[in-house]
């Protein structure tokens, strides 16, 4: 049994009176890709913000590679080489696409790593920025990577808040719904992309309700459901159970229940 | 097709104005000169050039332009609001700090240079940047614990500083208490004084405008944009808002030791709001996040204010008409109007 490259023990976090999350555990093994799935409101996003810093938890423990990181500020998570997306696009809105990859190639991160594909010389990082955008699927000889970010469609944006976790060199990338908001043909191209970082050997998180994209990238699928974790295990296992029926589509009695109301 | 049908049915211009538009379009030198390959003549190099050379040529000129010793302080006092107006307009739409502690840079550098003058016996060249140093480091410490807070709320608590200084050496009677230290050394020379603070204000427009376009720059940029995604790149953004205030905190306190070397006395009324207050006016009228409008704004309102000296207090009302003025009529400042009127033609077009 290795040891999991990412462990989350008995967390649990609370909102004033909200229970976000109640006793959530999980490991994640190096070169996996797990999918976190639940309906709105489970607490997957706070999964997120617990792992990365943005929200501290009100117990439980978090480790990376053994290492306690509960509590840490974001940025020294991200410094780790855990990143990670946002659910609402964060693009610098006043820069030019390929401007935004310069900022996170300034992290000490990017300093000792040489960002995606450097061998620990940044050197242009103007250059190895557009460099990044190409392999993430910016057209190099066309204008978007030069064009405002206000001005590029959700597609674009979406991959420029993966390429900002990959210009860090990251060893974990944790997606928050980064296939919403896409069209059918979109989440067609970015499906071989995730599959690509898997190859690559960057484990990956993923927080989906597209199910059918995330079923065929994913080889594990946890089910969270008010703050409680119901179920971890492969794609066809989770989707067999009872209980994710209904917590996805309510209990038979109260189907019930509604039609004769 | 559609056009001559528009022109057959529309009747003269002038009886239906609404139906024209104004059209702008950039003038083709503008559009040839934004990448820097297709400057090919002399004419697009001053197209350029040009204005930045009036700027510095007839900044320069100015002590020489002014009418007696009266009008030569005031170019000083002009160029002491302009370092400010620049550091405001740095912090406020280059970091995303807007902070009204113009009057605590102010004061702060303004006390530091009198100390360093009276008690060490320091010449006035060597304090201003020592206060500047020092000041911009005390600055710094002292609004580390704001540095979290954005946008109005940092407003509010800078605004409380220079206050918070000037009620403690009250209090305490420390540093001359109410009286304020007097005695300071004047500059050398009333030229080398012009000089020196207009040769400032160039130095640090130009630099600023330098800086927030280098790549380490745009970190100040996208802190202001979105510093969650800063934070989650790995960047400890506490510690780059702390170096844009010691950057705007050193040019105040800078321009603060100055002040103190012109009146050669330092005391609590250099916590005064005014110097809060009238560089953001100036940014207002100027252009905001133009850098060189914070300058064309102080030599417009500061020279008003001291015309309007005779009028006593209803100077005030004759102040806020000009600032109401502009931000009903021209709320983008001078410098977007005139930077539009300078690139691109005007025309009215049918509809």
């Amino acid at each position: 049994m290795t040891e999991p490259i990412l462990r989350m023990d008995t967390l649990s976090k609370r909102f004033g009176g909200v229970q976000a999350l109640k006793n959530v555990s999980f490991d994640v093994l190096k070169g996996d890709v797990l999918g976190i799935i639940g309906p709105n409101g489970s607490g997957k996003t706070t999964i997120v913000n617990s792992i990365t810093g943005f929200v501290k938890p009100s117990s439980g423990k978090i480790f990376f590679k053994g290492k306690n990181i509960t509590g840490l500020p974001p940025h020294k998570v991200a410094d780790m080489g855990v990143t990670r997306t946002f659910q609402i696009m964060r693009p610098y809105y006043s820069l030019a696409a390929y401007k935004n990859l310069v900022i996170p190639l300034f992290s000490p991160r990017a300093k000792r790593t040489g960002g995606w594909r450097g061998g620990g010389n940044l050197g242009n990082r103007q250059t190895i920025a557009i460099d990044i955008l190409e392999e993430i699927g910016f057209e190099r000889d066309s204008y978007i990577p030069f064009k405002k970010t206000s001005t590029l469609p959700t597609g674009y944006l979406k991959r420029l808040e993966l390429a900002r976790c990959l210009a860090l060199k990251p060893e974990i990338i944790i997606c928050d719904e980064i296939f919403s908001g896409l069209s059918m043909s979109e989440i067609a191209s970015m499906v071989p992309l995730i599959e690509r970082l898997q190859d690559e050997g960057i484990t990956i998180v993923m927080i989906e309700h597209r199910l059918r994209e995330l079923f065929q990238v994913a080889n594990r699928i946890m089910v969270v459901n008010f703050g409680e974790k119901l179920i971890e295990g492969s794609p066809s296992v989770v989707m067999a159970d009872e209980r994710v029926k209904t917590a996805y589509f309510g209990s038979e009695e109260v189907e019930e229940v509604m039609t004769y109301a | 097709m559609g056009n001559q049908k528009d022109q057959q049915l529309s009747p003269p211009q002038s009886q239906q104005p609404q139906q024209q538009r104004k059209e702008r379009i950039d003038r083709g030198i503008k559009v040839r000169s934004d990448g820097l390959y297709a400057l090919m003549s002399w004419r697009e190099i001053s197209y350029l050039t040009l204005p930045r050379f009036i700027l510095v040529a007839g900044m320069l000129s100015l002590p020489f332009l002014m009418p007696g010793m009266y009008w030569q302080r005031v170019i000083s006092i002009v160029c002491i609001y302009a370092i400010l107006g620049l550091s405001f307009d740095f912090l406020a739409h280059y970091v995303g700090l807007v902070s009204l502690g113009g009057a605590f840079f102010i004061g702060t550098g303004g006390y530091i240079a009198g100390i360093l003058n009276t008690s060490f016996s320091i010449p006035p060249f060597l304090t201003v940047p020592l206060a500047a140093i020092i000041g911009g480091g005390f600055c710094t410490l002292m609004l580390l614990p704001c540095l979290p807070l954005k946008g109005v709320y940092f407003a509010i608590i800078t605004l409380m500083y220079p206050l918070f200084m000037a009620r403690v050496i009250e209090a305490f009677d420390i540093f001359g208490g109410t009286d304020g230290i007097i005695g300071i050394d004047s500059f050398s020379s009333a030229l080398g004084e012009q000089y020196f603070v207009v040769v400032m204000v160039l130095l640090f427009l130009f630099g600023i405008r330098r800086f927030v376009t280098t790549d380490r720059g745009l970190i100040f940029t996208a802190i202001m944009d979105n510093d969650q995604a800063v934070k989650a790149s790995g960047i400890n953004i506490t510690r780059y808002k702390a170096l844009a205030v010691f950057i705007a905190s050193s040019m105040g306190c800078m321009a603060g030791a100055c002040l103190t070397h012109i009146y050669m006395w330092t005391g609590i009324s250099q916590f005064a709001l005014d110097f809060s207050i009238l560089p953001i006016a100036a940014t207002v009228i100027g252009g905001s996040g133009t850098l060189v409008g914070p300058l064309l704004g102080c030599l417009i309102l500061v020279p008003v204010s001291e015309l309007l000296r005779d009028f006593g207090t209803l100077r005030i009302v004759f102040y806020a008409s000009i600032l109401l003025g502009f931000i009903l009529f021209r709320s983008g400042g001078i410098m977007e109007f005139g930077q539009r009127k300078y690139e691109q033609f005007e025309r009215w077009t049918r509809i």
